[in-house]
């Protein structure tokens, strides 16, 4: 891979996955925690016939449709990106990884849409005990569409169930158990999942914030507001907790990308010291600067005082050995400061949500404007800690895209750079174009509010969505 | 026959679900803007889909997904080398299914009118587009040894048959659309589809007669099954037509599906035993033996499909059966759908 050419086309086709991939993540976590948060309101409304869940139902029914839309379209890009751009990886895992989307289409896409269907135009053509449990059916797909998914890219972070074929060299399947329950993959899978629910926990609450400013829906939104706040504290408390346990299993499977993400150049310990800033030198393969707190890292990292942490340069010492030359560091400015900013941007909503809690105890309303900004603005934090999330993880598993098996250089297509100064551009324009357009249209939504409508929910127009927004 | 074999005609049973479901989804879509003479009649049409035409991708979407999990070899030989006529299909996959969810999302013309021809036109592309993709792999790309493509990725694919192939299933497309419609609608806009389903039945027959005729003669002669299915692919056709005629919407529908099953495994019957022909040098091709899955990951994904697929169709059925009401002009509108 020395040729100008080569590194050109990997280079642009880790562009177009990573920026599309990203893309996809957009729509990814709403779809995951709204989807229950709206099974939950049709059932409590399924049980009480109170109004006012109904009217909920509908209205955040409407933005969770919104954004499914786009969250399909972008997946199925994905999927042809695996062939179209990494078709070596393609012919690499197809064997193991194969079988994970294969489940993922046949067990969930099938499910979540179809439901889909049923939900949204089933309104006056089913029993209401079936179109409420309608909707849980979608749930039940779109997060076993993300636990396969996770367990396909978990495969990638640490390869388990498998064995080498003798005359390709390729990876084959032995034991789809393993690669199914791989604690790796259910820590991973339970993260991701209680990422989807911080970020809806959020986006509630901010919808929420804006129509109790104006003093507007207060019915619906004094409820939606506390349950988010419920929601979110309980989300963010099992995100630390699981984040902290995934974290040993980085650290026991994927050394050099823990040493990364806390910049850790020297192998440190007992009582390796966590840094809060660092100001990393990749070449030098040494800080130039940081400030950390001590002992602070075993704590994470081993969920011990006194456990040791390995350094970048002793493990690049030890893969080198083991795999011959190369650069076995991923970027740790990216690993580093992705790391903690998907920690920081994830839970800062949660903190405002404590804070947000106390201002409204016993039914208050403050008047404070930078209040209701903040409370509004907050909206973007948890998209943004997602997605670092996943910058982190990919980004701090290179240079391999397999672990340990096959480098991300190695996995691209042959095909010429020009298709992708092509197809780029396309996918810049179109997604760019589109994201303007749901923006919009969430913004018009959310600014629209619920509509009161008094009609029974059996025997009504399907139309769940206001029908009169200009 | 072995697990590859039967993974092989899964994969055509996939497509073909994909082409009978989408079809119709498809010829709507073009329909709707050109036959539909105003707004509240394109919402008319387009309701008519509104609940199903989501899941009736998914079946692309596992059509493609087990290419991947039971033949990687040709999953990685063809995808990269069809990268161009690819990019067009996520190009016209992406406007189509946002333009069908937005339109609802504002009234006025404006807005509906932008959306309603830009579902037009991606629908109309991506029947060509798989028509061609599909003729174009029966007839054979410049692969060299291990499915390396050394091809122009648009030309490689495009040539007079899999042109055919690909005006097939379009015209096919806008004939089961047309029945569909016919099927589920009421007032002026049946009426319209009744006369019209009728007319693209002679059209898409004859294609699918040429079609059939040519598959059989260059890529399987004394291939006494593709012989069968290309009959059959006819029959369907004039079946169709015939019943269109006569005004039984419904069987027609049914006979458009005998149609696309026989197309489609008839190029599949072509195809075997390479999954991928070289138009170089026939040695070269890549065969269902040789991109194959391993046993055991193949059993893995039959057990799933097992439990799965019949599922599938059961609950994609009863969905079908949820919304067997025809659809009226004022319902389409009183509801935003
Ligand atoms: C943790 C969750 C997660 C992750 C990491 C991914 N997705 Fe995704 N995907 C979903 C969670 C999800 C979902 C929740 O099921 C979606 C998102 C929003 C939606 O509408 O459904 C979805 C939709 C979706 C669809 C459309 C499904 C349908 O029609 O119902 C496809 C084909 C993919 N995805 C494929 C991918 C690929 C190839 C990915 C790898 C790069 C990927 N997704 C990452
Ligand atoms: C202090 C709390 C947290 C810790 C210790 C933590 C830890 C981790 C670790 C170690 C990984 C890497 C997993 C891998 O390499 O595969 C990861 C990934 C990720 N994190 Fe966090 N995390 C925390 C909070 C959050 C929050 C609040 C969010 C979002 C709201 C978030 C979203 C993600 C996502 C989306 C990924 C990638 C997917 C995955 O591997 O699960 N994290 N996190
Ligand atoms: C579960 C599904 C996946 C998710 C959510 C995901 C997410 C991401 C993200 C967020 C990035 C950006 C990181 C960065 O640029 O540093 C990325 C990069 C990348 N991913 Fe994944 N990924 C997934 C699966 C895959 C798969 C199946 C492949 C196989 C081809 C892959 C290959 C890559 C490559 C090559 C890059 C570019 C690496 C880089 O620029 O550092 N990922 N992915």
């Amino acid at each position: 891979m020395a040729r100008m050419d080569d590194s050109l086309l990997v280079d642009l086709s880790r562009l177009q996955f990573a920026t599309t991939t990203l893309y996809h993540y957009l729509f990814v976590p709403l779809t995951l925690g709204l989807a229950p948060f709206v099974a939950m309101l049709e059932t409590l409304y399924w049980r009480s016939g109170n109004p006012v869940y109904r009217s909920m139902t509908r209205f955040f029914g409407s933005l969770l449709v919104i954004n499914f839309a786009m969250g399909i379209v972008t997946g199925i890009v994905q999927e042809f990106q695996f062939g179209m751009n990494w078709s070596v990886f393609s012919r690499f895992v197809g064997d193991v990884f194969g079988a994970p989307l294969a489940m993922e289409g046949l067990l969930a896409f099938f499910l979540e849409s179809t439901f889909l269907g049923l939900w949204l135009f089933g309104r006056d053509r089913l029993p209401r005990t079936i179109h409420m449990l309608t909707i849980w059916v979608f749930v039940a797909g779109t997060w076993a569409s993300a636990y396969f998914i996770i367990v396909a890219n978990s495969w990638m972070q640490h390869p388990v169930g498998y064995a080498l074929d003798p005359l390709t060299g390729y990876p084959v399947l032995t034991d789809i158990w393993a690669v199914l329950f791989q604690p790796f993959a259910l820590w991973a899978y339970a993260h991701t999942v209680l990422g989807g629910l911080v970020a809806a926990s959020v986006f509630v609450f901010a919808v929420a914030a804006y129509h109790l400013k104006r003093r507007q829906h207060l019915a619906e939104m004094r409820w939606a507001w506390k349950s988010a706040i419920a929601m979110g504290l309980i989300a963010a408390m099992g995100q630390l907790i699981v984040g902290d346990i995934l974290g040993v299993f980085v650290t026991q499977d994927q050394p050099m990308k823990i040493a990364a993400g806390e910049a850790l150049w020297e192998t440190e310990g007992p009582c390796a010291s966590l840094g809060i800033i660092a100001i990393p030198d990749q070449e030098a393969r040494e800080n130039i600067w940081e400030i950390s707190i001590p002992c602070m890292l075993s704590i994470v990292a081993t969920n011990s005082l006194d456990g040791t942490v390995t350094g970048a340069n002793e493990l690049q010492a030890q893969y080198e050995e083991q795999f011959g030359p190369g650069d076995y560091t991923p970027n740790v400015w990216i690993a580093f400061y992705s790391f903690r900013l998907m920690m920081g941007f994830g839970l800062v909503g949660a903190a405002w949500m404590l804070v947000a809690w106390w201002r409204t105890r016993k039914g208050r309303l403050p008047e404070g404007r930078i209040f209701w900004a903040i409370s509004i603005w907050i909206v973007f934090t948890p998209w943004l800690g997602n997605m670092f999330g996943w910058i982190f993880t990919e980004n701090g598993r290179q240079p391999w895209v397999v672990y340990n098996m096959l480098k991300t250089e190695d996995a691209v297509s042959s095909i010429s750079p020009s298709f992708l100064y092509l197809s780029l551009p396309i996918f810049f324009l179109l997604y760019g174009a589109f994201a303007i357009v749901e923006f919009i249209l969430m913004r018009r939504y959310v600014i629209a509010g619920p509509i009161p409508d008094d009609k029974p929910m059996a025997g009504e127009p399907a139309a769940d969505l206001p029908k009169q927004v200009v | 026959m072995g697990l590859p074999e039967i993974w092989f005609f899964v994969i055509a049973a996939l497509w073909i679900g994909f082409f009978f479901l989408e079809g119709f989804d498809f010829g709507v879509g073009i329909l709707s803007r050109t036959l539909g003479r105003n707004e509240p009649e394109r919402t008319q049409m387009l309701a008519a889909i509104g609940p199903v035409w989501d899941a009736d991708e998914v079946w692309l979407i596992t059509g493609g997904i087990a290419i991947f999990a039971a033949f990687p070899a040709w999953y990685a030989a063809l995808f990269p080398a069809a990268y161009l006529p690819l990019l067009l299909v996520i190009i016209a996959i992406i406007v189509r299914a946002v333009a069908i969810e937005y339109r609802y999302k504002r009234p006025g013309e404006r807005w509906r009118s932008v959306w309603d021809t830009s579902v037009a036109v991606s629908s109309a592309l991506l029947a060509l587009l798989f028509g061609v993709f599909w003729a174009g792999i029966v007839h054979g790309i410049p692969l060299t040894v291990d499915g390396q493509f050394v091809g122009n990725s648009l030309w490689s694919f495009i040539n007079v048959y899999s042109l055919l192939g690909g005006l097939t299933l379009l015209t096919f497309s806008l004939a089961h659309g047309a029945t569909f419609l016919a099927l589920k609608t009421t007032g002026p806009v049946q009426v319209s589809n009744e006369r019209w389903a009728m007319r693209f039945d002679v059209v898409a027959g004859a294609l699918m007669t040429a079609f059939a005729v040519w598959t059989y003669w260059e890529f399987s002669r004394s291939d006494f099954a593709a012989l069968l299915l290309g009959i059959l692919a006819v029959l369907g056709m004039f079946v169709a037509l015939v019943a269109n005629w006569r005004r039984k919407p419904m069987i027609a529908f049914w006979a458009h599906g005998v149609a696309v099953a026989a197309f489609v495994l008839q190029m599949f019957v072509a195809l075997y035993p390479n999954v991928l022909p070289s138009s170089l040098n026939p040695a070269d091709s890549l065969t269902v033996a040789g991109s194959a899955a391993s046993e055991y990951s193949l059993t893995v994904i039959t057990w799933v499909s097992a439990f799965a697929l019949p599922l599938v169709i059961a609950y994609q059925a009863w969905s079908f059966w949820v919304f067997r009401k025809r659809i009226s002009v004022h319902d389409a509108a009183a509801s935003h759908y």
